[in-house]
């Protein structure tokens, strides 16, 4: 029977209350006395000299408080990169300055050139038109291959060229080539991982307040990460000491990674607010959005698999060039090498594995991490390659990945992470039992009888979750480290709030997080409350990004837990004149072993804050512990998922028409909620395989800037998903034994679409190898046709 | 994008040649000109309504005439910004061919490009709208340069056609008058 509470239970998310009742405290919520408002001019051309800024006839006009150009920011720091990359010659990436306003240079459409504060956003608006900009046009960079070209347009003048890094990881050079040497058979792909716009609900929001009376300055952002914001802003950006500083990410409508990030408009506000002793707001328009919100994906790749005479896997190469867009944004260096290398071995035991990524400038918005982040990319060209493989060879698609899966764990990869565990044999057995594999011939011929092609895609992920163990990472590169930590206070009568580093913006840590408490205690959840996004509140965090909410920040809530159980046992023992070994903590109650003398939580609370008979001469009052955490290893979440089409040749239209996941989270402390994850992810990565498509012109104009062009994923778009996570491997190195469960849906479900497509066009007779997504019935159409 | 076309004007070569170098026939001719000022040696001030799509704009801009080569061709080229909205910019190369029996053949090779919410809202419709923009221009012109003579010419008709009928060859009589 389904448990009732506690860890494993399903109880509904408390914070949909506020959600659906329309009671949510979002940034643009909040109004603060006195407040302007901000509206920013940015730039219509991709790539610009910036010859003249008169901006004389718009400080005259009715409202404006200040009008801000990039002279204003000369002196201070410019938005950082959080990520060093090594190249493969040992030189540090190339990394370009990325100033808070335009100076000197517009790089990409939407580059911010001036900012207009006024006392109205009509009067800020309004005055944005009259400032007059003169722009000598360049020419753009937009294409990655062109942009490396000798004599291509640079985007940054002061690098010799548009080349980031040329990075290259996995094995040795010579067990690469000798195993395509030897290789009996060699499947090749070259496939784009299509740009894609993250289009959060609520779009991003920046309000900037200074109290001049103790020199204190609030941000108030829509942010994944509020601490991280407080680091990287103070520190490198407007110089203000941590003490002095004060972020908030209150109720966040969906991030998806792009709100992750350090932007211009959170620095901006913050600093303008300073000089202008008034508050500043800024609030995106959803036009904004799509071109100064940090996409995501854009690769392009040849990936190659060697097989031996019996179809193992024996080598496996890939080449990729990475857009960067215009500016490093705060994680995009590391996105395309660490966070996508280190999963190139996928879920098989392929000996020899070898990475190379070209990052590249171009006049576009900065690419960063995007749900998945790297991991999606790696996974779709490595099975789609093993589909194709299958499909040359005449051998099962399941049989080939099943010949090569890792099944012994520990297993250390060539691209250097260790798997601790898992059982990939086992989600595919259940998905295959979901999918009902052995129908599949009916329904095709039952499709067939109208005219339609039916195909089954099936493909396996794995993914790197719980970033990350600091000592690890810094050596990658990682500017920071990436533990989190929880304060864990118990008030006198015995409720808790738990501070934590992680911030919620949909993924229920009200709720999951208090189950693990209340778990530990034996008390119920509805005593605890998680307080997080303020770092006035909350003693540090590294936010949520990576599905390492719970691995990380979760494990530091226990380690806190932990502190607070000797603690309370200490004060139980004295209270019960017991020795501390004997006291033992069941359902809320603290019980000398082996016999009826037991004291309740609320009484050992009480005596903590109100210590007349205490241990005072042993511990101190009061019943508040703190804990950081940082993980051991990475998780790693793996499953398989399965896909199936019908494609209406007439049309080349494709409908899903079954999907499934069998996915491995290790422990799960709710399941209805990570069954909610799941479902998300999915819309997200069949939003990109069908429709989701970011497009530039060749002058570097934004195409695809609102709805009309850039079509997301609707109800009527994805089908019902049968979805599990019984098949449980708990990660061996946190104490919950949980994995994250957050970006899987949107890292597993692109290949096994575009693989179920693909196997639906052979079995019409049309052999298309390959069709980029997102697979528009245009495209479809278009490869039926050779 | 490129668009290209030609087209048979019954005026002279010289009438049409003093037609696109006139500030008054080209605030006729191009659709939604509010204003037009200045002359062919030091360029035109234009000022522009126009609807693309969802964008309604007023674009201010510069036409300058260039690689002008009378009566036979020239170079219309001009960028107009259209504030929040963007900018439009782009040239038209023309050649005027003496076809004889004073009809003149007009050619036109435009090149048009849009920036900033034109081309992030309007993509999918600016070729059409282009193509139409340069279409409705040139019509306009052939309709300023030709038809009759005399107004009371045309055929009799009440209303819009009547003022229609008026406004067709209003610069050929300006000019010949």
């Amino acid at each position: 029977m389904p448990k009732d509470h506690g860890i494993g239970a399903a109880p509904k998310r408390r914070e949909d209350v506020r959600f659906l009742t329309g009671t949510g405290q979002y940034t643009d919520d909040i109004n603060v006395y006195g407040q302007t408002y901000c509206h920013f001019l940015r730039s219509d051309v991709a790539h610009g000299k910036i010859t003249s800024i008169d901006t004389s006839e718009a400080e005259k006009m009715p409202g404006v408080v200040r009008i801000f150009t990039g002279k204003d920011f000369e002196g201070l720091g410019g938005l950082p990169c959080g990520w060093q990359v090594t190249d493969k010659h040992g030189a540090p990436m190339k990394e370009p300055g990325h100033p808070v306003l335009a100076q000197g240079k517009v790089r990409h459409v939407g580059d911010p050139i001036a900012a207009v504060v006024a006392d109205s956003l009509e009067e800020a608006r309004d005055a944005a038109e009259a400032i007059m900009v003169e722009i000598e046009d360049l020419p753009a960079v937009v294409d990655m291959k062109a942009a490396l070209e000798s004599g291509a347009a640079k985007v940054h003048d002061d690098l010799d060229d548009n080349l980031c890094y040329d990075w290259q990881f996995g094995s040795e050079q010579e067990a690469v080539d000798k195993a395509f040497a030897e290789a009996a058979h060699v499947s090749t792909l070259e496939l784009v991982n299509n740009r894609l716009v993250a289009n959060p609900m609520e779009p991003r929001v920046a309000v900037g307040e200074y109290n001049r009376a103790n020199d204190e300055s609030t941000l108030y952002t829509t942010s994944q990460n509020p601490h991280v914001i407080r680091l990287l802003m103070g520190a490198f950006v407007l110089n203000i000491p941590e003490h002095k500083l004060r972020v908030v990410a209150p109720d966040v409508g969906g991030g998806f990674g792009t709100k992750i990030f350090h932007y211009a408009e959170e620095a901006f506000v913050t600093w303008a607010s300073r000089q202008i002793n008034r508050p500043v707001k800024w609030t995106s328009t959803r036009s904004e959005a799509f071109m100064s919100d940090a996409h995501g994906r854009d690769h392009v790749t040849k990936i190659e698999l060697a097989l031996d005479k019996d179809n193992n896997f024996t080598g496996l190469r890939t080449d990729t060039y990475a857009n960067m867009g215009a500016y490093l944004s705060t994680f995009s260096s590391s996105v395309p090498t660490w966070l996508h290398g280190t999963l190139m071995a996928g879920n098989y035991k392929t000996p020899a594995v070898q990475v190379n990524v070209k990052a590249v400038f171009t006049n576009t918005v900065p690419v960063d991490a995007y749900r998945g982040a790297g991991r999606p990319e790696a996974t779709f060209q490595l099975e789609r390659v093993v589909d194709k493989a299958a499909r040359e060879l005449g051998v099962d698609p399941i049989a080939l990945r099943r010949q090569n899966f890792i099944t012994e764990f520990p297993y250390a990869t060539p691209v250097a992470v260790e798997y601790d565990t898992g059982d990939y044999v086992a989600t595919m057995d259940k998905l295959e039992e979901m999918i009902d594999r052995a129908g599949f011939e009916a329904r095709r011929k039952e499709s067939e009888s109208r005219g339609k092609l039916r195909g089954l895609g099936i493909n396996c992920y794995i993914e790197a979750c719980g970033i990350a163990p600091s000592n690890l990472v810094g050596q990658l590169g990682a500017r920071a480290g990436l533990y989190d930590a929880a304060t864990v206070r118990v008030n006198a009568t015995g409720s808790i709030s738990v501070m934590v580093g992680a911030h919620s913006h949909g993924q229920g840590h009200e709720t999951a997080f208090p189950q693990v408490v209340a778990e530990m205690l034996g008390i119920d959840e509805s005593m605890i409350d998680i307080v997080h996004g303020d770092s006035s509140k909350i003693p540090f965090g590294m936010g949520t990004y990576g599905s390492r909410s719970l691995a990380v920040c979760g494990s530091a809530m226990v380690r806190a837990t932990e502190k607070i159980i000797n603690k309370a046992k200490k004060i139980a023992a004295h209270l019960l004149e017991a020795s501390e070994g004997d006291i033992e903590l069941k359902d809320g109650q603290f019980t000398v072993a082996g016999t009826d003398k037991s004291v309740a939580w609320g009484d050992v609370t009480l005596a903590a804050y109100v210590p007349h008979n205490y241990p005072l001469e042993e511990i101190e009052p009061g019943l508040e512990e703190t804990a950081f955490y940082d993980p051991a290893n990475f998780t790693y979440p793996a499953g398989a998922y399965a896909c199936e089409v019908e494609v209406d040749p007439e049309t080349g239209k494709v409908t899903i028409e079954r999907f499934a996941a069998a996915d491995d989270f290790g422990n799960v402390v709710n399941p209805m909620i990570v069954e909610g994850q799941v479902h998300g992810g999915l819309a997200q990565g069949i939003g990109q395989a069908m429709l989701e498509n970011c497009v530039y012109d060749e002058s570097g104009q934004l195409l695809t800037a609102s709805y009309m062009d850039y079509a997301m994923p609707r109800a009527d778009d994805v089908p019902f998903y049968a979805v599990d996570h019984s098949c449980a491997t708990p990660c061996t190195h946190n104490p919950l034994g949980v994995k994250g469960c957050g970006e899987a849906g949107a890292i597993g479900s692109p290949p096994s679409v575009v693989n179920a497509v693909i196997d639906a066009l052979h079995s019409g007779g049309h052999k298309v190898e390959h069709i980029d997504m997102p697979v528009s019935p245009h495209r479809v159409w278009q490869a039926m046709q050779g | 994008m490129h668009m290209s076309d030609t087209r048979d004007i019954e005026a002279p070569r010289e009438v049409v040649w003093a037609a696109i170098t006139d500030p008054e026939v080209l605030k006729q001719c191009v659709p939604g000109c509010t204003e037009m000022t200045g002359s062919p040696e030091e360029g035109f001030q234009a000022t522009v309504v126009q609807k693309v799509g969802p964008v309604k704009a007023t674009f201010k801009g510069q036409v300058t005439l260039s690689e002008m080569n009378e009566p036979e061709s020239l170079t219309l080229s001009g960028e107009g910004k259209g504030g929040a909205a963007g900018f439009a910019k782009g040239g038209a190369d023309v050649t005027l061919t003496d076809k004889g029996d004073g009809v003149t053949e007009l050619h036109y090779e435009v090149e048009a490009k849009v920036g900033g919410k034109l081309a992030q809202l309007g993509s999918r419709i600016i070729d059409g709208f282009a193509k139409k923009m340069a279409d409705q221009f040139f019509t306009n012109l052939q309709d300023a340069v030709e038809g009759p003579e005399d107004p009371d010419a045309a055929p009799e008709a009440d209303g819009e056609a009547a003022e229609d009928g008026k406004k067709k060859g209003w610069f050929k009589r300006m000019v010949s008058g």
